[in-house]
């Protein structure tokens, strides 16, 4: 009887243990340093850096594919362009190890943000986790923008506003100051999925999802990032790089160089569902032109995780951190 | 406390004033909606140190608040009056405003003047010779062009109270005041919105209020009645870029009020300079091509820019901005 009723009360014990509603920032720990899974996912565009005019399987509007072949990378020469970090709709897809960690008020223990730092370009965010509204939109855009977040379950859902005018892909692929983006953080183990979903009125169609896988790094390490911008390029004053609206689009030469249907290189929706494979073979194929590999590095050794070698721009020589200085 | 390189003392006389008030609305474009005043509430931010930005109807004003008083750029419409001075009062503690400054003529930044000046009181001689002019309020200061595009009749608009023309002008490149423990730049940017923009750059506090030279809600307004080109626009994008500093990786350090829309930094203003001179680029290209202003319109020189600063409707179109561009390009 005795030993029942023990049983009993062990029994209810654990069962309030194990389903009782806990505090949400239990659920899942996210804290610590976390190496990008560069080699595994979108190597080329993360690394070496994206072809001008590849701007396929991508949702985006006319008025993106047209700022994007007027992009010319000289833009990024001129001093007040050279200091930009990645916004963060941007940064997560890049090579920069990554550290998250808590803050959390000293009394109460409650959970007031977590932070995330990126080592490429020193990008640094909160994200608020104390429930507090968002900002007027007259207050400051910024690269990182304004993030609140909460505990789903074990992932951990986050929402960003207030963002200044990006890119999604490095080739002037642009985002607008309108832009919102979805985050969910979702922990297995020693890997970290990030999820991203992009949504902006201005220059996308429909939502752009990505997603950035991260391996746990006991040892992390976390870099300074210093930048001060420099004249690289002596231009008259006020002098803006850009191409014509009547030059060939960069996404010809795209198609070219890979023997492709530039209507594919062009990107938009369409491109990006299994059911543009089959309207390949009724699109005129562009005639094939110069080695498509040219300007690539080799892909991380096999087995590797993290930063492969790479020559894009944020590698430094073999995959060592960026000196510190200008550029991105 | 005033320091002045180039200075014209005005000498605009009440009788004069109230016999040579101007009209001051735009003149070739349709003048904005006016808002319902009732439903609109005034919000306040503080963008750095003695530096809050109020917005309501119209352009966003800019208050400078500290020991001596308050120094305000801009001030909305008239209708607006009481209730941005009672945020006003509410932020400052009811300290005086001593200093108005205009950063150019159009009503919905000078519309306010008249109210806001009697509700000050400038700083005069003191101790030493009294209140020698007596109860005239605030000191209310503008380029010379704004004065006197005030107190002409251009017979487009209906005439501004007298007391709403600035008692203090200055012609040239700058003016100065040091006020609250910091020295406030008065910039002229020639022909940019208008003829007589200053964009007022307060040094301590690193913020500076540009007026309609720099807006984030649209394409550049340029008023090409009063002497605004698009050459003059991007001149004044590129002085802000001179004049801002980022604090780190191109964000914050000098902040930027632009004249309508949010608080911003150089990246925003370098973000926007390049959009405008891409456009103007790509107008003057086709212009030497020979193409009409139909075709160049017809052609799209905005349509990549237009989901962010264009418009269909409204008193400053889309097809406003590239008129306006081709025309001060030196399209017939």
């Amino acid at each position: 009887m005795t030993l029942n009723r023990t049983c009993a009360g062990l029994t209810l014990l654990a069962a309030i243990m194990f389903t009782a509603p806990r505090p949400a920032a239990a659920q899942v720990n996210v804290v610590g340093y976390w190496n990008p899974l560069v080699a595994d996912e979108d190597f080329i565009e993360r690394v070496p850096g994206p072809n001008v005019g590849d701007y396929a399987g991508l949702p985006i509007t006319n008025a993106a594919r047209k700022r994007a072949n007027t992009w010319d990378a000289s833009l990024l020469t001129l001093p007040e362009h050279q200091c930009k970090p990645h916004p963060s709709t941007y940064g997560f897809r890049g090579i920069g190890v990554l550290r998250i960690w808590e803050e959390r008020e000293a009394a109460t223990q409650q959970l007031v943000r977590i932070k995330t730092h990126i080592q490429w370009q020193a990008q640094e965010r909160d994200i608020w986790m104390d429930g507090r509204p968002e900002p007027s939109e007259l207050e400051p855009h910024t690269w990182q923008g304004f993030s609140t977040g909460k505990f789903e379950g074990d992932v951990l859902v986050v929402r960003t506003t207030h963002l200044k005018a990006g890119w999604i892909r490095r080739n002037g692929l642009p985002l607008s100051d309108r832009a919102t983006m979805t985050e969910r953080f979702i922990r297995h183990g020693d890997l970290l999925t990030h999820v991203m979903m992009l949504e902006d009125p201005v220059y996308l169609s429909e939502p752009l999802v990505k997603t950035n896988g991260f391996a746990v790094a006991p040892t992390g390490t976390m870099e300074p990032y210093p930048c001060r911008p420099a004249v690289e390029v002596p231009r008259e004053a006020g002098e803006v790089p850009h191409h014509g609206i009547d030059d060939a689009p960069p996404t010809r030469e795209f198609a070219e160089r890979h023997g492709i249907p530039e209507e594919a290189a062009a990107g938009g929706a369409a491109t990006a569902l299994p059911e543009f494979m089959s309207k390949l073979p009724s699109l005129p194929m562009a005639e094939p032109k110069g080695d498509p590999n040219e300007g690539f590095g080799p892909p991380a050794p096999p087995g590797g995780r993290g930063a492969g070698p790479g020559r894009g721009r944020g590698a430094g020589p073999d995959g060592a951190p960026p000196a510190a200085g200008r550029g991105r | 406390m005033r320091a002045r390189l180039l200075r014209s003392r005005r000498v605009v006389i009440a009788a004069t004033m109230a016999a040579a008030v101007v009209s001051v609305l735009a003149a070739q474009q349709a003048p904005p909606a006016q808002p319902n005043f009732d439903a609109v509430t005034v919000r306040s931010f503080k963008v750095q140190d003695h530096v809050f930005m109020l917005a309501g109807a119209g352009g966003n004003i800019t208050a400078q608040i500290g020991n001596d008083g308050v120094l305000v750029v801009d001030t909305q419409f008239a209708q607006m009056a009481d209730k941005l001075l009672a945020e006003i009062a509410r932020l400052s503690g009811n300290k005086p405003i001593r200093y108005i400054i205009d950063t150019h003529v159009h009503p919905d930044h000078v519309g306010g003047n008249e109210r806001f000046r009697r509700a000050g009181r400038a700083i005069v001689a003191g101790n030493v010779a009294g209140d020698v002019r007596g109860n005239e309020g605030a000191t209310v200061i503008a380029h010379e062009t704004v004065a006197a595009r005030m107190s002409q009749q251009d017979g487009t608009t209906p005439p501004a109270p007298g007391g709403a023309i600035p008692t203090d002008t200055f012609f040239g490149e700058s003016d100065e005041v040091f006020f609250n423990g910091e020295a406030v730049q008065l910039i002229h940017q020639p022909a940019a919105h208008t003829d007589g923009d200053v964009m007022v750059f307060f040094r301590k506090s690193d913020v500076i209020a540009t007026g309609d030279v720099y807006v984030n809600t649209s394409y550049p307004v340029i008023d090409t009645a009063r002497g605004g080109t698009i050459d003059g626009i991007i001149a004044g994008l590129n002085h802000i870029i001179e004049i801002t500093v980022p604090r780190d990786k191109q964000e914050g350090g000098t902040m930027v009020i632009p004249g309508h829309g949010r608080i911003a930094d150089e990246a925003d203003v370098v973000e926007y300079r390049d959009m405008v001179t891409i456009i103007r680029d790509r107008v003057r290209d086709m212009t030497k091509k020979g193409m009409t202003l139909q075709q160049i319109k017809a052609a799209g020189p905005t349509s990549d820019y237009d989901g962010r600063y264009g418009a269909t409707s409204g008193f400053w179109t889309t097809d406003n901005f590239v008129e306006a561009v081709y025309r001060t390009l030196g399209g017939k």
